[in-house]
């Protein structure tokens, strides 16, 4: 039986969701290989998080409980991926393309000479049965397809691009409590948290964005109150981050965050291709700019050709007034 | 303080064309310029000089033509360049390429840090570095986007993962960088003269032999091959624009018709 190993990332106490995403690409490759599905997590008093795994497609779970694993050390935690993969040998190894997973997938490649894809949107199986890994490249301007020689096929896959499976309460699968390996010094001290992120722009359905068509900081409240009109969040172009009017978190793009909302209204932005690189895949984009060449309207489904200093506060005038009739 | 800085030549992307019958990338529509990230790197690196002393290696893969690059980067305060150009090393994959310069990084022998940029324009993985790391058997910090202390044998580092990390590192170690960590200063036009004269190393794959398996560099060592490229066909947005009095109103009106605005 081949196995398909799933990577599944703590954060703050639960399971990162992209391993429930992976999870159920991986029944879908698993019926077409007849393979079947592990999931792998390590971390500290998560025993609880197994059975949600296999809720989720897990066929067995593999847990490494134990303190030294409570903060992230890239070392500890390739050393146990390493030797787990060594023993039971699984033929494909995904893990979430976060900021942890796109750390530790390249040391875990690296140590068992495997290739590793970086930052995949899709995974096919191929009429000879070879798993086709699709990835963005030149900042999102190509889309390659690449398969693999050595095994594992390993890959590290984006946050919301495969669909989110049906949580079954009552699939059954096997948890099985892992020995942790004695690992001395790495080298490394993990000092704890120092600064949360402000938003999570990745989980954002609704996302207003902000470029250099906004003249000043205060500007970014009529954003803001468009967003929360809305149910959505803030998001910018990088030079309004570069001029210290909001933190990074905010930051869309190449150097940001990559979103995928269900509406990105980007509003004064050109749409360079590093910004369209962050949010070219969301699903209906709205823009709004005084110049009907900017090459952001390529991409929009809805565009204003319009000064935002007077589209932005209609919008908020009608909705504000559509709140009102609604709750006398 | 010995440090190694690893530098890529890159199209410049704003300019590189695609042909999206062919699936084509026309690298020679593009002028070349040094991966944008890999600049920050340099600059820690200066900065890390400028408070200890030591010296600075960069260390580059590519073709003939990334000499540019590593001229660069001695103007702008490295002292040694290297470059590793040989047929054998191409078509590379991130796994061979992080092969070829650790192999290159053991013939250099001592160093106390490695730095990298957080990826590049054109490969875009960000695989390189943490790779590198692996096969010399160093510590990494990933996402560094301050340096907070710096001793003779560690430094503290603060590491962008969404939320932000204090991580102390032993040295020696390698880090990748964000665009955050500094602003890359220009060089001078007189440290642009001065660099015109010094010399950069070249290194071919014999030069590596005592170091590393030839079997590891370029098309052989690599594990993973492209078999197609596709330039994305944007997907049928339907770029209905609105103009004058009544464009925000038409633009609701046509969201809440997509049941995303209520
Ligand atoms: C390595 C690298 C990484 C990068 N990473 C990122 C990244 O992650 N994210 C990112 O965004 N950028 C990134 N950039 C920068 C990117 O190249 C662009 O410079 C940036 O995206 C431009 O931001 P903008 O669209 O807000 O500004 P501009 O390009 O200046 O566009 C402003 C737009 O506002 C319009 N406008 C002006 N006034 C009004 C008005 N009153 N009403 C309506 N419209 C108006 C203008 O017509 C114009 O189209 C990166 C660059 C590099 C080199
Ligand atoms: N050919 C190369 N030569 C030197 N350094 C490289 C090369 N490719 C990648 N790097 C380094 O590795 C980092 C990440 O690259 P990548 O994995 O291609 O996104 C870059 O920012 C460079 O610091």
């Amino acid at each position: 039986m081949k196995g398909i190993l799933i990577y599944a990332e703590v954060e703050s106490g639960r399971v990162h969701p992209v391993a429930f995403e992976l999870l159920g690409k991986a029944r879908e490759i698993g019926e077409k290989i007849s393979g079947q599905v592990w999931s792998i997590i390590l971390g500290h008093e998560i025993k609880d998080l197994a059975s949600e795994l296999i809720q989720y497609g897990a066929d067995k779970v593999f847990v490494y409980d134990h303190p030294t694993l409570r903060e992230f050390d890239v070392i500890r935690y390739k050393e146990i991926l390493v030797d787990f993969v060594k023993k039971f040998n699984p033929e494909i190894f995904l893990i979430g393309a976060t900021p942890l997973g796109r750390s530790l997938a390249p040391r875990v490649a690296a140590a068992l000479r495997t290739g590793l894809t970086a930052d995949c949107i899709d995974l096919r199986i191929d009429e000879n049965g070879d798993l086709i890994q699709i990835r963005p490249a030149f900042t999102g301007n190509i889309l390659a397809h690449i398969k693999t020689k050595s095994r594992p096929i390993m890959a590290t896959v984006r946050y919301r691009v495969m669909e989110m499976p049906e949580k079954d309460l009552s699939r059954s699968g096997e948890i099985i409590e892992m020995d942790v390996p004695e690992i001395g010094e790495t080298g490394l001290k993990m000092l704890g948290e120092v600064e949360e992120r402000r938003v999570n722009l990745a989980e954002a359905d609704i996302i207003v964005a902000g470029g250099r068509g906004l003249k000043s900081k205060d500007d970014l409240k009529m954003l803001e109150e468009l967003a929360s009109l809305l149910g959505g969040v803030v998001g910018v172009s990088r030079p309004l981050v570069d001029e210290g009017w909001i933190s990074k978190d905010h930051q869309v793009g190449f150097s940001g965050n990559t979103v995928k909302p269900k509406l990105y209204i980007a509003c004064g932005i050109s749409g360079s291709p590093q910004h369209l690189a962050g949010m070219r895949d969301s699903e209906i984009i709205v823009a709004i700019n005084v110049d009907p060449s900017a090459p952001i309207f390529r991409y929009a489904d809805y565009g204003v050709v319009g000064d935002l200093y007077e589209v932005l506060p209609k919008l908020i005038k009608i909705l504000k007034n559509a709140k009102r009739s609604d709750n006398p | 303080m010995e440090i190694i800085v690893l530098i890529k030549q890159v199209p410049d992307i704003e300019k590189v064309r695609f042909d999206a019958e062919k699936g084509r990338i026309d690298r020679s529509s593009a002028p070349a310029e040094t991966n944008p990230f890999d600049l920050n790197a340099l600059e820690a690196a200066i900065q890390l000089k400028e408070k200890l002393g030591g010296s600075i290696t960069v260390l580059s893969m590519g073709p003939k033509q990334a000499e540019s690059s590593l001229r660069d980067a001695l103007a702008r305060g490295a002292d040694k360049a290297i470059l590793l150009t040989d047929g054998r090393f191409a078509g590379a994959d991130t796994l061979a390429t992080a092969y070829t310069l650790a192999t290159a990084i053991k013939k250099l022998g001592r160093f106390d840090l490695i730095i990298c940029g957080e990826k590049t324009v054109d490969g875009d993985t960000g695989q390189v570095g943490p790779e590198v790391a692996e096969f010399l058997g160093i510590p990494h910090v990933a996402y560094v986007s301050e340096i907070r202390e710096v001793h003779q044998d560690k430094l503290l580092l603060i590491s962008d993962m969404g939320d932000k990390y204090l991580v102390e590192v032993k040295l020696p170690a390698l880090i990748t960088v964000t665009k955050d960590l500094n602003t890359p200063r220009l060089p001078s036009l007189r440290d642009v003269l001065k660099a015109r004269k010094k010399e950069i190393e070249v290194w071919n794959a014999d030069a590596l032999s005592d170091y590393g398996d030839l079997d590891g560099f370029g098309v052989k060592g690599s594990k993973t091959m492209v078999v197609k490229v596709v330039i994305p066909s944007e997907k049928g947005r339907k770029g209905i624009i609105f103009r004058g009095e009544d464009a925000a109103e038409k633009l609701l009106e046509v969201l809440r018709e997509n049941r995303l605005v209520n």
